[in-house]
């Protein structure tokens, strides 16, 4: 049975810690507020080029396309870019990236394809490296920046790039959590290379589009939108993932905050059944010494 | 003539201009072409240079390093990876962006890439 002193200890510790979680969903919050306007700023220009690209890639001519669109040819080294946060506390977010990266990693080594991961962001290296030591091929962090910018995103697709060019991949899927709602974040795999062309309902502008000129010609700005799409992709990644991040951190640190709360109740009906105990046990002392005499 | 068209300038981050302009003088890679409403539908890139843009209410001027322009008979939209407003922009502001294109040229791989630096320092300085 603790003493009193003891459950005085806990209940103050209990109650410190929930005021740091208290505390942490509140600033969760107000970064989730500009995480979110930043995606939503994000959407015009990665819908413009959708529809851009949409508009070419429906007629690039298969055979001399680039090779970021219709792929090189092979299909035997997958790059799986995982992003995940810099910071832990925020709940299932960072492992559920990281179990949808390695299930499918398990997949293609099974199906005997050679895997090669790039972290970007602390947690996922730290998930993936137990099972994946040997597959992890690069990891990239991008701690002490606020707000990811579209700078970190060309970065990342700078280099992609050039390890494809070198041919050190054939394929490369992106990993990260797609933003629903402050409660929902669902981790969601895109395949960046060869680009998906998003399937614009073509039918309906089709006689508008027949007629585009273009300076240069069709396959120059083809190649050179497929390049700005991956960096626009991945950057559109990270910024679903920043406010998936706060928004599954807000969502963990209300939690703590309640049970902690609970926790606090339950202490303070312990810590009052056993001072009621200690009195009544001191009366029957005096009692009985009184009646002894 | 006197029609208006929707001019859209579009950063990754965000929608930078959203207006109705009468007239927009775009730097397209094979050079700068003028666009007014009904313009023929064309996509084109851009190379570093001075967008404008006229409305009713007056003239803007855009600097623009890299993207494209998407011209359809009712809209203009301009994808641009940096771009900031002449008026708006102080010069030490412009002397950043400078560095930045000097430092581009330094590291460019082919010539294509070095042309394109070498046009941004030069319109670059001829604003600031």
């Amino acid at each position: 049975m603790p003493s009193l002193k003891d459950l005085r200890n806990r209940i103050a510790s209990v109650k410190a810690t929930r005021k740091i979680t208290k505390a942490m969903q509140m600033v969760a919050a107000a970064k989730l507020r500009r995480a979110q306007e930043a995606a939503t700023a994000a959407r015009p220009y990665a819908e413009r080029m959708d529809k851009i690209l949409a508009n070419l890639g429906g007629r690039a001519v298969r055979e001399t396309a680039s090779p970021l669109l219709v792929g090189n040819g092979k299909d035997q080294v997958h790059l799986l870019v995982v992003l995940t946060a810099e910071r832990g506390l925020c709940g299932g977010f960072n492992s559920n990236i990281a179990k949808l990266a390695r299930a499918d990693a398990i997949r293609l080594i099974a199906s005997g394809k050679t895997v090669k991961i790039l972290t970007v962001g602390r947690k996922g290296a730290d998930n993936l490296r137990r099972d994946f030591s040997r597959n992890l091929f690069e990891r990239r962090e991008l701690t002490g920046i606020r707000n990811v910018g579209y700078k970190n995103a060309e970065d990342i697709a700078d280099r992609l790039l050039a390890l494809f060019d070198a041919g050190e991949f054939d394929v490369a899927t992106m990993y990260f959590a797609e933003f629903k709602s402050v409660i929902a974040q669902k981790p969601t795999a895109l395949q960046i290379i060869p680009a998906k062309i998003p399937a614009v309902a073509e039918s309906k502008d089709a006689g508008a589009q027949a007629i585009y000129e273009y300076e240069p010609d069709e396959e120059l700005i083809l190649s050179s939108l497929l390049k700005r799409n991956i960096a626009t992709q991945i950057f559109r990644g990270l910024l679903e993932n920043a406010a998936s991040e706060q928004g599954a951190r807000m969502s963990a640190m209300d939690n703590a905050t309640r049970n902690a709360g609970d926790m606090i109740n339950r202490l303070t009906i312990k810590y009052n059944r056993q001072r009621q105990a200690n009195i009544t046990k001191e009366l029957i002392e005096i009692i009985s010494g009184a009646e002894a005499l | 003539m006197a029609g208006t068209f929707k001019f859209e300038l579009v950063s990754p981050e965000r929608i930078l201009l959203s207006i109705d302009a009468e007239q927009a003088m775009v730097p397209g890679v094979e050079g700068d072409f003028t666009v007014f409403a009904g313009h023929a539908p064309l996509i084109s890139t851009l190379r570093p240079g001075i967008l404008e843009v006229v409305t009713g209410a007056g003239k803007k001027q855009i600097f623009v390093k890299s993207g494209f322009a998407d011209v359809n008979g009712a809209a203009v939209t301009v994808l641009a990876e940096t771009a900031f407003d002449i008026a708006d922009t102080t010069s030490s502001q412009i002397a950043a962006e400078i560095a930045t294109a000097e430092a581009e040229l330094a590291a460019a791989q082919d010539d294509d890439q070095r042309a394109l630096a070498q046009i941004a320092i030069e319109r670059l300085r001829s604003i600031s």
